[in-house]
């Protein structure tokens, strides 16, 4: 199991073991986690599961590709540290990985 | 008013109804009624990632801890036999009745049968519900040969999915091209011919004409001119029809789908209807729709939502779409049909394309093929009321996204969203 923690946009923090393979988006919704909305399910095809991956770790967690980068360009108050939770797949080098929820989605 | 909300039908409208109706702050019972067993979960995936994978997991469209947390009563395993308008109730299957305030119908659609010799044989399948998908995805994985009656967006979606792991897939469309009317003829030959370069083979213009069977299991689909296509496995997707007969008994009025306003109200205005199920006049063509997409359920789940807070906003949601098919990411934005010229952006050989429908200088909508900044834009632009210049799409996502920006200044009132 690996350690993620949501931060909500009123604060409120969430802290998940999270199975390696799963997408961060996927535990976002498990866990109930406000201001993840994932419309399309995981398909990068609606941007609703944005993220701001906390700046110690975006080195680990990468760039987006292309594809999500369309997306991404249109999401609300999107930032060098944006990403969509959905395309960020859960490994053993993320234990600990934390990444905040943006105040709305789109 | 203390009977709440009850919402039959669990798929993507029935529980972002529920989600919503909390988040506008509705404080009564909220009752969410499932006739599966299970905890409901996205269906677009069921038709790509999950049958070619034997681990792949349903994915929830909530966690469970949404459902305790939102005191969402979900209550799964339930069929309904009888809406009493009078006594605003519902009669439970096998016993039991339920009263409610307002009553959101989210059944949804089910998918049309064939009336073919042998469509009873075991093996012949469609695909509308998890259980379904597993089916699919058990028989698939013993089944070397695949028959695909329908060549519509479910049909060539396992078609894609199927070829890429390794089966023989034939798609067999009555009408001489794929994807009926809900595409552009360019991009639905583009999406044949990539297709077929990975081995798919497509019969078009071709029907079936029967099913044959050993020991009950289905071996071949005779086509309507004689050919004899072995299959171990057909899939029928052929179109949805919408589930009415809840409503249609209850007296709420019918017309290719249960009929609601803008405000999601049906004949009877305590009764509403949202997603596959529910037809009206849509903003956009002012024309009598019905949508069977996610987005149309989850934005008429929002609006019944406000409605029953006491909202009356009227639906004015952008419709899109989405579909992948193989390595073709599809997505379309506004209602194309009709359109009378359009206007090509992008590279069709190198499978990254979009095409801008007009109707005179309006624009309809948009059909993307692994363009999804177009499409997003597109959402943008519609939603603000926008149309573009034939000349101005000709200049690109960046001379569009400038050409949107100096719109929304001159109109503020429009920029919202």
């Amino acid at each position: 199991m690996t350690k993620l923690t949501f931060i909500a946009h009123d604060g409120t923090q969430f802290d998940v073991d999270a199975e390696n393979g799963s997408t961060v988006m996927e535990n976002a919704i498990r866990h109930a986690v406000p201001g993840i909305e994932a419309e399309c399910g995981g398909a990068c095809a609606c941007a609703t599961c944005h993220v701001y991956v906390d700046e110690a770790w975006t080195a680990e967690v990468g760039e987006p590709e292309a594809m999500e980068e369309d997306m991404l360009d249109f999401a609300y108050d999107v930032q060098p540290n944006s990403r969509l939770s959905c395309q960020i797949k859960v490994r053993d080098a993320l234990d600990g990985l934390v990444v905040r929820v943006p105040e709305r989605q789109g | 008013m203390k009977n709440g909300v009850v919402i039959v039908g669990a798929g993507h409208a029935g529980v972002q109804a529920a989600a919503s109706l909390r988040e506008d702050g509705y404080d009564g019972p909220v009752i969410l009624i499932g006739d599966e067993n299970e905890l409901p979960y996205h269906k677009p995936p069921l038709s790509k990632t999950f049958i070619k994978d034997a681990e792949a997991k349903p994915q929830p469209l909530r966690g469970e801890a949404f459902y305790t947390g939102s005191a969402i009563d979900y209550r799964p395993g339930i069929r309904i036999d009888r809406i009493d308008t009078g006594r605003r109730s519902l009669e439970i299957s096998g016993g039991g009745a339920l009263a409610f305030d307002h009553l959101i119908l989210a059944t949804g659609s089910r998918p049309r049968t064939l009336p073919l010799p042998g469509s009873d044989l075991s093996g012949v399948l469609s695909l509308r519900s998890l259980a379904d998908a597993r089916l699919i995805r058990d028989l698939s994985a013993q089944s070397e040969d695949v028959v695909i009656l329908g060549g519509g967006f479910i049909g060539l979606e396992i078609a894609a999915t199927l070829r890429a792991a390794g089966r023989t897939v034939t798609v067999v469309e009555a009408v001489d091209r794929l994807l009926g009317r809900a595409v552009a003829p360019v991009v639905a030959s583009h999406v044949r011919q990539r297709l077929e370069a990975t081995g798919v083979r497509i019969l078009t213009g071709t029907s079936i004409s029967k099913l044959e069977g050993e020991n009950g299991h289905v071996v071949a689909a005779i086509t309507s001119s004689g050919e004899r296509l072995p299959a171990r496995m057909v899939i029928v997707g052929i179109g949805a029809v919408p589930n009415v007969e809840l409503a249609q008994a209850a007296g709420l009025t019918i017309a290719n789908g249960i009929r609601v306003d803008l405000q999601m109200r049906s004949s009877v205005p305590e009764i509403l209807a949202i997603g596959d199920a529910a037809s009206y006049r849509h903003w956009f063509t002012g024309g009598d729709v019905r949508l069977e997409s996610v987005q149309n359920a989850t934005d008429q789940a929002r609006l019944a939502a406000r409605t029953i807070t006491g909202h009356a906003d009227a639906y004015s949601a952008v419709p899109w779409f989405w579909s992948d098919i193989g390595d073709m990411k599809l997505q379309m934005v506004g209602l194309t049909a009709g359109g009378d010229s359009h206007v090509v952006l992008g590279d069709l050989p190198g499978n990254k394309f979009s095409i801008y429908h007009y109707t005179g200088d309006r624009l309809l909508g948009i059909e993307s093929v692994n363009r999804p900044g177009d499409h997003m834009l597109g959402r943008k632009m519609l939603g603000a009321g926008f149309s573009p210049t034939p000349e101005t799409v000709a200049m690109g996502p960046e001379g569009l996204k400038a050409a949107l920006a100096a719109f929304q200044q001159e109109e503020p009132a429009r920029a919202a969203g």
